[in-house]
């Protein structure tokens, strides 16, 4: 299949050029700035359009198993396809948790049977994500994990962490830390402040992130072990990090789109889409998060895909559960914050491709000859209203319902085969 | 007079012009409890609805009772006894009950912001009885309405509003209200239950009560609650009345003419003594009673009887 014409677009090889691509089977082959292929069957006309590498998401909730009323493998998979993300990197916060090469081994079967997007499971780091028993990293490594999370169940015990870290470390398996000291953060639900005092809702105090975040730079430190640092979200946080970068540590950060594109203003209409961990921040947070992405301080962009239903998103503030949906809207943000933040379209979508990919050490983030042919096409001129009837989750909880964006989706390849389509 | 507004989620809501126009429907209705027969029948054939899913003795009574001199039929459920108990939602249940076509919903409510949700999902008045930690507005018109009827003015008295303030609705809606008149505020309280941002509401903030108190004209004592304690906020409730409690050495130190204030229940001995409630300073039922007339007002406002009023 030959990809014709476009704006070829890949971050890892800093190829910036309008050519063709030429996919054999499931692999890239051939890469031609300036154009190559005269055929005209079995072809893609990419003119005026953007080729990137498949998306990566490093960081969704797919649901499944036990809560497939809110997600499922499939449907987290359409929406994927949908949102132009080709690999998924799904948290072990399932029912039972992905602690098991049992409950690996069904996640990677039904993705297989599925068989829209990649879906690469992260393993829990204790067992039940419970912060006392180690999970069977290397068993579910050889099922096909490729990461360890306890995730939104952040490990309190400063020693479990350093025994997570070189657990995982034997096998090969980057810890991705979920920053959140739970004893601050307490019941708050919104960022802590004037306007969490002014609504009448407890906060959720910036420094409930950043002690993690201190800890586990030390922890990182002291132990020489990588480690990534998921959805952070304050200005000190990323000083923390920009800090350790600074001194050479192995230290990966990512950050969601709403946290880049939102504040906490969004809260004041006590809009349950704008709740989620960590909380919506202010300004001066995310005018730091954006400067972060353009000092190469951020490494990733990931969406935290959280799908709630509506039965329990409809309630109350104070009782409606943490967490948005995102994969749909995260090529979307990515274009939006390039066009309005004035970030380098190479850089940013190394958050979203190669960075990923090398971080976890999986394969694809790239458009290379040799490399896995996935790769997403990019109308980057379509301006649209994202709607509620486009989401391809089951559940709906976005906080971008009702924006407009430029640039859409118009293919999604995965190993060399379209499963999305616009229209 | 043309009332415009469909709800009371707030006095942050509410102009200045807003509550003084409350302010004289409530003297205007304060004689009609003074008469034999307390009723008038402006509000006849209005359904007022009230909904309390916390615990309230007070507010509730005062909106029934003001309900009743207006003439409006009232209905009063509560959380224990109805379906929020078998976990209908807030939502679900407001759409049920505006099924049955009532005016006006007044809603005591555990969590901040719902009755605003609410507001927006129905068509009937939806006044604010108490959310979460968020706002009480009928509650600081009543206290500002009493400081106004003590000291004929609000512009620059010095008040205190003394516990817990994270926590208190109370003390927000005053806020509001006291700055929209002039008042100086303070809040006096330890560090630990005090918020973030006060400093954009325009306000003191003390932790030491005994040193403002010979200034004060108003010293508006809030509820501390018990269970703050395991929440480690304070010590002990000993500790407690010992720096924050209104006592008689502390009432004593108040200047000539100035006036002690308590929203109920009280916590005798705590942040409260009988010497303070029953020193002729208290305006404690005077608040009460006032209450009642705020409340007529509002609900004469909210259910339409404004619109008549020049």
């Amino acid at each position: 299949m030959w990809i014709k014409g476009g704006r070829i677009l890949d971050p890892a090889t800093n190829i910036d050029a309008l050519g063709d691509v030429y996919v054999e089977g499931e692999k890239i082959t051939g890469i031609y700035p300036g154009g190559r292929s005269t055929e005209d069957e079995d072809i893609i006309d990419a003119a005026g359009l953007l080729v990137i590498p498949g998306l990566i998401d490093m960081h969704a909730h797919l649901r499944d198993p036990g809560f497939e009323y809110k997600e499922d493998i499939y449907t987290g998979s359409l929406a994927a396809a949908a949102g132009g993300i080709t690999t998924v990197i799904a948290m072990a916060n399932t029912e039972p948790v992905n602690d098991s090469p049992a409950v690996t081994e069904y996640i990677m079967g039904k993705a297989k049977d599925v068989g829209l997007v990649r879906i690469l499971p992260v393993g829990a780091a204790t067992k039940g994500q419970r912060g006392k028993e180690l999970a069977e990293m290397g068993l579910m490594k050889a099922e096909g994990i490729v990461g360890i999370s306890d995730d939104g169940a952040p490990i309190e015990d400063a020693f479990m962490l350093r025994k997570v870290l070189e657990y995982a470390a034997t096998f090969g398996l980057r810890v991705i830390s979920h920053p959140e000291d739970k004893s601050l953060s307490g019941s708050g639900v919104m960022n802590e402040g004037a306007l969490s005092t002014r609504l009448g809702l407890l906060g959720i105090p910036k420094a409930a992130e950043e002690v993690m975040v201190a800890r586990d730079v030390i922890v990182s430190e002291f132990t020489r072990i990588p480690i990534h640092i998921t959805h952070i979200s304050t200005k000190e946080s990323m000083d923390i990090v920009k800090r350790a970068k600074g001194k050479g540590l192995p230290i990966s950060c990512d950050v969601t789109p709403h946290h880049l594109l939102l504040t906490e203003q969004k809260v004041s209409s006590y809009d349950t889409n704008a709740k989620m961990y960590p909380p919506l921040r202010e300004e001066i947070d995310r005018a730091f998060l954006i400067k972060g992405i353009k000092e190469s301080i951020i490494d990733v962009i990931a969406t935290d895909h959280a799908p709630h239903a509506r039965d329990e998103k409809d309630l109350d503030f104070d009782l409606a559960p943490f967490g948005v949906i995102g994969l749909q809207t995260l090529l979307p943000a990515i274009i939006k914050l390039h066009l309005e933040n004035d970030i380098d379209l190479m850089k940013i979508l190394s958050c979203v491709t190669i960075n990923p990919a090398r971080i976890l050490g999986i394969e694809g983030g790239t458009i290379s000859p040799g490399s896995r042919a996935d790769i997403t096409i990019v109308d980057p001129n379509a301006v649209w209203t994202f709607t509620e009837d486009m989401i391809k989750s089951k559940s709906k909880n976005s906080p971008f319902i009702g924006n407009t964006f430029k640039g859409k989706v118009v293919y999604t390849i995965i190993n060399g085969r379209i499963v999305y389509q616009e229209g | 007079m043309i009332w415009a507004h469909k709800d009371l989620i707030g006095i942050q809501d509410l102009g200045k012009d807003d509550i003084e126009n409350i302010f004289d429907v409530a003297t205007s209705f304060k004689e009609i409890s003074t008469r034999e027969i307390k009723k008038i029948p402006p509000l006849r054939g209005k359904t007022v609805v009230l909904l309390f899913y916390e615990p309230s003795t007070r507010t509730r009574m005062s909106f029934e009772i003001a309900a009743k001199r207006l003439s409006a039929d009232t209905i009063a459920l509560s959380a224990s006894g109805s379906s929020f108990e078998k976990g209908e939602t807030i939502l679900d249940a407001a759409r049920n009950i505006m099924a049955m076509a009532p005016d006006c919903i007044v809603i005591r409510y555990p969590y901040a912001g719902s009755p605003k949700l609410l507001a927006r999902a129905l068509p009937c008045s939806i006044i604010n009885a108490g959310d979460g930690f968020h706002e009480h507005p009928t509650q600081a018109l009543l206290d500002i309405y009493s400081m106004r009827e003590h000291f004929g003015y609000i512009d620059g008295l010095n008040v205190l509003i003394v516990g817990d303030i994270m926590h208190s609705r109370v003390a927000r809606s005053n806020v509001y209200g006291l700055k929209k008149f002039g008042a100086n505020v303070t809040l006096v309280a330890p560090k630990t239950l005090l918020p973030l941002g006060t400093d954009e509401w325009g306000v003191d903030v003390c932790t030491e009560f005994d040193s403002v108190i010979p200034d004060a004209d108003v010293i508006m004592m809030v509820r501390i609650q018990k269970e703050r304690m395991q929440q480690r906020f304070f010590s002990d409730e000993r500790e407690y009345a010992f720096f924050y409690g209104l006592d008689k050495s502390r009432v004593e130190q108040m200047k000539e003419g100035a006036i002690i204030m308590h929203p109920g229940p009280l916590n005798r001995g705590v942040e409260i003594t009988y010497d303070a409630t029953e020193s002729a300073r208290s305006v404690i039922l005077n608040q009460v009673e006032n209450g009642l007339a705020i409340r007529m007002a509002l609900l004469y406002l909210f259910l339409g009887g404004g619109k008549r009023v020049d």
